[in-house]
């Protein structure tokens, strides 16, 4: 027998093909996205922060060299403007090869102008599509083509409250989430079966600068709190969540308020 | 803190095609690695993905829709070219039953496209989800190979893209040596743009099928030589774990075409509807159903499970000549869903299909001590099939005028090194006896093994070709660089 010369059988799985702590967060200069990106490192994950502003994820990459190293966390930045899809793909490739593998990503960008109640601006609404939609299905097909094939892989879309009804005071907002809640709903479905998991996050109000100057706001918590409840949801494949959990109640309310009435209201 | 990166080399994307980045394994997922698919849309994009790949030194690995066993079509060291965007049916004529097809286009595609005109590919593998330039590539059989020879009988030309970026087209005359050889050239020496192929005229949507029980592997060979003549397919399944007197032992199917007046109606029964998998399996919907043979995934649950598919076996021979459909009879393999899961869905686990092709002078003894010495070390295949076969002119092609067993064993990271090492003692029994191997399903082979099983007069030409057409080695496959040194 030539058992000496026998051929070896392949070195798999690496390391990226097997689950670790990797993850990736879009819109991680500030806010929610911000938060999320310090926890994870706190928690011990290799984490990748994209953004567009280069001084704010400074400011985070400093923040974060000064956490607690127990768990060997770790943070990379990119750059990255979401409205410009068509970077997506080698920038996610980068990012992932970097971390060594991926196992969760979050899609924490958006932007909600103000709107004046007669204002009808195009062009401010489809840069808003861009950010809070387009955005989320670039980073969404890439992060749902590495997990498909790899069969492991949470992908959470922070979402909103307020992508429940069609409001007077941001309609294109309003029609911004309910589009990231309708795909991201679908991407659930498709790769349930190979074992990935996709979490929808409704959050109420949270003091970040989207709600700056708009007065005492209902349940109102912090960008920091908001970030465990999500992480907590994530963990629990929780596939859609209110944050903080009340909104729950709220939201159920509201979808079930009939047009006739919902015209007639100032919510 | 910044990871250390190998990112820069791979960071020049040729404009517009689209890319992602995935994890690309073996459809037996026993290997696999992260990496960089392209899905160029047309013959442009694919050499510009070829001319990028040249520029940024990087390997391209080709690949359809990743139904190899093993590793023909991971790349770890360099990127995949995905020929699936290229899917359209060029022509297809309904009088001659010729189609020209863009190399993505599926068997799936094709026989829905060809059989309610009445046609039906020559040649199929036993799931529908190949890819044409896949198949021919690989050079794929069916059950009927001892009948009409592999897939690359059937074909009548093809355009061939060579790494340099040239168009070549080839055929039995024009580039006949290319033509022979990448027809089962596992994609060394270009990328398939466009293959015509020939189809058989059938006159209803339903074979005539029979099924004949068989205590042993002599027998099986047998009853199936009996048949080669009258059957237009034949395959036998046999049940591994039965030793001693019942070694060998399963159930034959034969398949005849349906002559001309035999359907009494065959604008119904070649109706695409009427050809679909049923959508449940005992009630359950098939999406699930691989769940209920992960339960039985082990030793113990397969040999009852087979145990109990030669007894219910003697209900199915009770039944005589039935009709079965062309797509229920052909592709078994896509009744379950994603059954490949039972094996275990995290990677590294898996199965890998070992078949041998032995020459009919030594193949009943080369079977036998095949089935034997795996049950003698403990490491029994969940499944066997055997199959006949002829020989045919492709230069590295697995065919012999002999018979093929074709055998699913379990991998996990565990048992993977006495897996290979029982392999090993099998392939010396398969080479001792004038034996080849298939790459479509191999993960085991070394160089030493293709020195040994190719005529060496067809191993220099094919090295000197891919020389030729690749100096630089831009085509390459973990499969190429395993059992080919890469062609170095």
């Amino acid at each position: 027998m030539t058992t000496a010369t026998a051929p070896r059988p392949p070195e798999t799985p690496a390391r990226a093909a097997t689950p670790g702590k990797r993850a990736l967060v879009v819109g991680a200069s500030s806010g929610i996205g911000a938060a999320l990106a310090k926890r994870l490192v706190a928690e011990g994950w290799q984490v990748a922060a994209v953004a567009r502003r280069a001084e704010l994820l400074d400011l985070l990459a400093a923040e974060c060299a000064k956490l607690p190293r127990a768990g060997g966390g770790g943070l990379v930045t990119a750059v990255h403007d979401v409205a410009r899809a068509h970077e997506v793909p080698e920038l996610f490739e980068r990012l992932a090869r970097e971390l060594g593998g991926l196992d969760l990503v979050v899609y924490a960008a958006a932007v909600m102008p103000k709107v004046a109640k007669d204002e009808y601006d195009t062009e401010k609404d489809l840069e808003q599509l861009a950010v809070n939609v387009g955005g989320c299905i670039a980073w969404g097909n890439a992060a749902a083509r590495l997990f498909q094939s790899q069969r492991f892989g949470t992908l959470v879309g922070i979402s909103s409250i307020a992508g429940e009804r069609g409001r007077k005071g941001a309609p294109v907002y309003g029609t911004t989430k309910a589009a990231m809640n309708t795909y991201l709903e679908a991407l659930r479905n498709r790769l349930s079966e190979c074992g990935v998991h996709v979490c929808t996050i409704k959050p109420g109000f949270v003091d970040t600068d989207m709600t700056k100057g708009m007065g005492k706001l209902l349940w109102l918590i912090s960008a920091d709190e908001a970030a465990r409840l999500i992480l907590k949801a994530a963990r629990a494949r929780a596939n859609e969540r209110f944050v903080p959990r009340q909104w729950w109640i709220v939201a159920t309310v509201i979808k079930n308020i009939p047009s006739f009435l919902f015209k007639k209201l100032n919510v | 803190m910044t990871a250390s990166t190998n990112a820069s080399r791979f960071d020049a994307a040729p404009r517009g095609v689209r890319s992602s980045f995935e994890y690309v394994e073996g459809w037996g997922m026993a290997v696999g690695a992260h990496g960089r698919v392209f899905r160029p849309r047309t013959v442009d994009e694919l050499r510009a993905v070829f001319a990028s790949a040249r520029r940024d030194g990087v390997t391209l690995g080709l690949r359809g829709s990743g139904c190899s066993y093993g590793d023909a079509s991971v790349n770890e060291r360099g990127h995949v070219l995905d020929v699936r965007g290229m899917n359209r049916i060029m022509a297809w004529d309904p009088a001659t039953g010729v189609a020209e097809c863009e190399p993505g286009v599926t068997i799936e595609q094709l026989w829905k496209t060809i059989l309610p005109d009445g046609w039906w590919p020559r040649v199929v593998s036993g799931t529908m989800f190949p890819t044409l330039a896949g198949a021919a590539a690989m050079n794929i059989h069916g059950k009927n190979n001892y009948a009409v020879g592999p897939i690359g009988d059937a074909i009548r030309a093809f355009d061939l893209v060579t790494p340099s970026g040239e168009l070549l087209t080839c055929d039995r005359e024009r580039n006949a040596d290319l033509f022979h050889a990448a027809i089962g050239g596992f994609g060394m020496l270009g990328a398939f743009a466009r293959i015509v192929l020939a189809t058989k005229r059938v006159h209803s949507g339903d074979l005539e099928v029979r099924a004949l029980r068989v205590p042993g592997l002599a027998e099986a060979m047998e009853a199936m030589d009996a048949r080669t003549g009258s059957a237009d397919y034949l395959v036998a399944w046999l049940d591994a774990f039965a030793d001693g007197a019942a070694l060998g032992r399963g159930l034959i199917h034969a398949a005849r075409y349906l002559e001309p007046g035999e359907d009494p109606d065959p604008a119904r029964t070649l109706a695409v509807a009427r050809q679909e998998l049923p959508p449940n399996i005992f009630g359950v919907p098939k999406s699930e159903a691989w769940r209920a043979l992960r339960l039985l995934n082990h030793d113990a649950g397969m040999r009852a499970l087979n145990a109990a598919k030669y007894a219910v076996s003697a209900l199915e021979v009770e039944r005589g000549a039935y009709r079965q459909s062309h797509a229920a009879f052909a592709f078994l393999l896509d009744y379950v869903p994603n059954w490949k899961w039972a094996y275990g869905r995290r990677a590294g686990h898996g199965l890998i299909q070992y078949q041998v092709f032995v020459p009919k002078e030594t193949a009943y003894r080369v079977l036998r001590a095949v089935l034997e010495e795996s049950q003698r070390a403990r490491i029994v295949p969940y499944l066997a099939v055997l199959k006949r076969h002829r020989p045919d002119p492709f230069w590295l092609t697995h065919a012999v005028d002999g018979w093929s067993l074709a055998l699913d064993f379990k991998v996990t990271p565990e048992t993977k090194e006495a897996l290979w090492r029982h392999c090993s003692a099998l392939t010396e029994r398969v080479l001792d006896g004038g034996g080849k191997f298939y790459f479509a399903k191999d993960l085991v082979l070394a160089p030493e093994h293709a020195r040994r099983m190719f005529p060496a007069k067809e191993l220099a030409a094919f090295g000197a070709l891919k020389r030729r057409l690749d100096p630089d080695n831009l085509l390459s496959t973990n499969l190429a660089r395993r059992v080919f040194d890469g062609f170095a």
